[in-house]
């Protein structure tokens, strides 16, 4: 019925189609497993479902005044005036981190109100420093 | 005054390519196989519109000319002229020029070193390559005009943004983009042979320069891009799987995949369609990645200036182009009889495009899938380097298998020969030294060890085996070659990096494992256009009983007043030391990166051997012809 030739396209198709589909399910089911949600206070604070041990990140503003740098991390306030939400951080900060600036921070919820960040991420398009931060530092370097 | 002299080099370029698709089109229908006079003078001109409407937004920052609003926005009189040249094309605007000159280059190039016999070949290449010019520069005067005036002019401008004010980001955007838009004329040259019925060994001859070249300077431009990355940015990584890394990396891969199976055509053994699609997916990917960057749809370290209106006209351009090619290629695309023989060299380079295509659908998906997630479920999402590192790594070990043992293989043949040999018993052993020293538990690293090892050393023995032949293939060996040690170090260098993160007063000491971090004291400079706070540490490695001084620092720039925190890199051959400092709060505690990155000139050297098989291969092509 079939000749060879169109048996073999055939066969050709079929495989080529099968390794596909499969490449694509593998493809979409990895994304799945390492995608990271993206919450604000107030979305972390109304639901349950956040697994503790799923690395997520959580974005806002970073409150006025709440940063505090001791021997051995950075803590500070992430709110989008709804909810609030304490961060704790160790390692260096992007240069566009600074209270009242929109920040993400990359890690795992130890509850609903105590995030440990592994990573900081600032937006880039950023112009401007606030003048205490500039204060600050000239008074450091003296 | 400079703005209204750009303006009208720019319309006269723009006037020039519309006339040329004019004396084009004429042509196609006149007999004869000599392009006419006058296409080559409109070229000219065109050609010198074009560099001179660059020249003069140049000039326009060399003399920081503030009546053009462009250079008002990105150029400051205080900045280096360094920096005031390569702002040029620092912001969209700029660069958007600079992307159109290389086009108009390129299509000049075409046009007077192409030796391709078909004048209407030529004719209709140089017709889809003015219509591509004329699209941007109507874009560039009417959305994106670098010289649109402004009135009153200010006296001063607003600066460029400081972790632009670069060397390697001053060449980064050029390299690139000569790679980016070096693929149109594979895009212009692919329609133009389906409408002729060029036969697939001109085809093949047509595309093998081109290719070569823009591979080149994209391995180089993505290159330039991560060094920046790893010294700049301050994370102490060279590949973050960025959306816009992704997007200067997509149209690699299809090069790649291009650069491979012109070899197949070459030889008039197929291939013929598959090479036109790709190569019109390689056009189509740039222009994606354009879109990408440039509409800032995609959250990412580049998107510092983005226009939905921008990002509107790329994707209606995209359709039009898409569709256009789409229907072009079912009207004229020719029948064509395939048949492989397994093991032979066609069936190996056919695996590498499928290999290149996979990563390529892998590395797209997880680019584009949180934008549909978010238009679609509104949820937001961010895909991060686990993604790509579980699905790609698993797939490198038959790609470095192949890049072993394909090229061993000749045309049209079909004998096996035996895999176990003794380069295989000389990679093992090999691996079993560096096992020793690594220790190294996790079985698909040590796979993908194994398997670059086997690739390295079977280059070095291709290399030496075709020296005695003098039928030299020196551009393979040494892409692959570079291949195999880039995957290598990379590796290495994910195995033996060392982080850590902590806080520190000035003048104390921190022990970490085999380093002791002294943090001895803070200074403070100024510098032409910025204020700069100095760390000094010392790092002493209690095992080498060696010391190393290293000195981040902390910028604060006065024009736009930005603070940028910089890495502090202590290169040795064998490995970096990185340091990074940052203050945030009212306190004398600074925060302190420390990281040990082994083997990173390797990865930079890799990239340039791989490169160099791009040269190689071009200077190969020219001693033919």
């Amino acid at each position: 019925m079939l000749n060879n030739k169109t048996k073999n396209r055939l066969t050709i198709f079929v495989a080529i189609s099968i390794l596909t589909i499969i490449a694509i399910v593998f493809i979409f089911k990895t994304l799945e497993d390492n995608v990271l949600y993206f919450y604000s206070p107030s979305e972390i604070s109304k639901t349950d479902e956040i697994n503790l041990n799923n690395k997520i990140r959580i974005g806002g503003m970073v409150k006025e005044g709440s940063v505090k740098t001791s021997e051995d991390e950075i803590k500070f306030i992430v709110t989008d005036f709804k909810k609030e939400i304490i961060v704790s951080f160790q390692g260096t900060v992007p240069a566009l981190f600074a209270e009242g600036k929109g920040v993400v921070a990359e890690g795992k919820l130890k509850d609903k109100k105590f995030f440990v960040a592994k990573r900081i991420l600032a937006k880039h398009d950023e112009n401007y420093m606030p003048p205490e931060i500039k204060k600050n530092l000239n008074k450091n370097a003296k | 005054m400079l703005s209204n002299i750009g303006i009208i080099f720019s319309s006269s370029a723009l006037l020039s390519s519309l006339i040329l698709i004019y004396f084009s089109i004429v042509e196609l229908k006149i007999s004869g196989d000599k392009i006419s006079q006058k296409i080559y003078k409109f070229s000219l001109f065109k050609l010198i519109f074009s560099l001179s409407s660059f020249l003069t937004l140049i000039a326009g920052y060399v003399y920081s000319d503030f009546s053009i609003n462009n250079v008002y926005e990105n150029s400051h009189t205080s900045k280096p002229l360094f920096y005031k040249i390569s702002g040029t094309w620092g912001n969209h605007e700029g660069s958007l020029l600079l992307w159109i000159n290389i086009l108009v280059l390129f299509s000049f190039l075409f046009l007077v070193l192409d030796k391709n016999k078909n004048k209407n070949f030529k004719l209709l290449t140089l017709i889809f390559q003015n219509l591509l010019i004329s699209i941007f520069f109507i874009f560039l005067l009417s959305n994106s005009n670098p010289f649109a005036p402004v009135f009153p002019v200010p006296s001063e401008g607003n600066g460029l943004n400081p972790i632009l004010q670069d060397p390697a980001l001053a060449i980064h955007p050029p390299l690139l983009y000569i790679g980016f838009v070096g693929s149109s004329i594979y895009f212009s040259v692919a329609l133009a042979s389906l409408i002729c019925k060029i036969d697939s060994r001109s085809l093949a001859t047509t595309l093998k320069p081109w290719v070569s070249v823009s591979w080149f300077f994209q391995t180089l431009g993505i290159l330039v891009g991560s060094i920046w990355a790893y010294y700049e940015l301050g994370w102490g990584g060279f590949w973050f799987w960025d959306p816009v890394e992704n997007s200067s990396l997509m149209p690699w891969l299809l090069m790649t995949a291009l650069l491979h199976s012109v070899l197949v055509l070459e030889r008039k053994m197929g291939l013929y369609s598959w090479v036109i699609v790709l190569s019109i997916m390689t056009f189509t990917m740039s222009v994606v990645g354009t879109f990408l960057v440039r509409s800032g749809i995609l959250n990412s370290v580049h998107t510092f200036a983005s226009d939905p209106n921008r990002g509107l006209f790329i994707l209606s351009f995209l359709l039009v182009m898409v569709f256009s090619s789409i229907f072009i290629f079912f009207r004229y695309a020719p029948s064509e009889n395939k048949n492989y023989k397994i093991f032979s060299k066609e069936f190996f380079i056919l695996l590498n495009n499928w290999f290149m295509i996979f990563f390529l659908a892998v590395v797209l998906i997880g680019t584009l899938y949180p934008v549909f997630l978010d238009t679609l479920t509104g949820a937001q999402i961010s895909v991060g380097p686990p993604y790509y590192n579980f699905i790609l790594a698993p797939f490198l070990i038959p790609l470095l298998f192949l890049m072993t043992s394909g090229p061993k293989h000749r045309w049209i043949s079909s004998d096996f020969k035996k895999i176990f040999d003794i380069i295989l018993f000389l990679s093992i052993i090999s691996f079993v030294i560096i096992f020793f020293f690594i220790k190294e538990s996790n079985l698909l690293t040590n796979l993908i060890l194994l398997f670059s090892i086997y690739l390295i050393i079977q280059t070095i023995f291709d290399f030496y085996g075709n020296l005695k032949n003098k039928n030299i293939n020196l551009s393979r060996i040494i892409s692959h070659f570079g291949f195999g040690l880039l995957i290598f170090f990379i590796s290495i260098n994910s195995i033996l990096s060392l982080e850590s993160n902590f806080n520190a007063k000035i003048g104390e000491k921190k022990n970490l494992g085999n380093y002791v971090i002294n943090f001895k004291k803070l200074e403070t400079a100024q510098i032409d256009n910025y204020k700069s706070v100095i760390g000094h540490f010392e790092i002493l490695n209690k095992k080498k009983s060696t010391i190393e001084n290293l000195k981040p620092e902390i910028r604060l720039y006065n024009k736009p007043e930005t603070i940028t925190y910089e890495a502090s890199i202590n290169s040795n051959l064998f490995s970096d030391t990185y340091l990074t400092m940052s203050n945030i709060s009212d306190t004398n505690i600074f925060n302190i990166k420390f990281q040990k990155k082994p083997f990173m000139n390797f990865i930079w050297l890799s990239v340039i051997l791989i490169s160099l098989g791009g040269v190689l291969k071009f200077f190969k092509i020219k001693r033919q012809i």
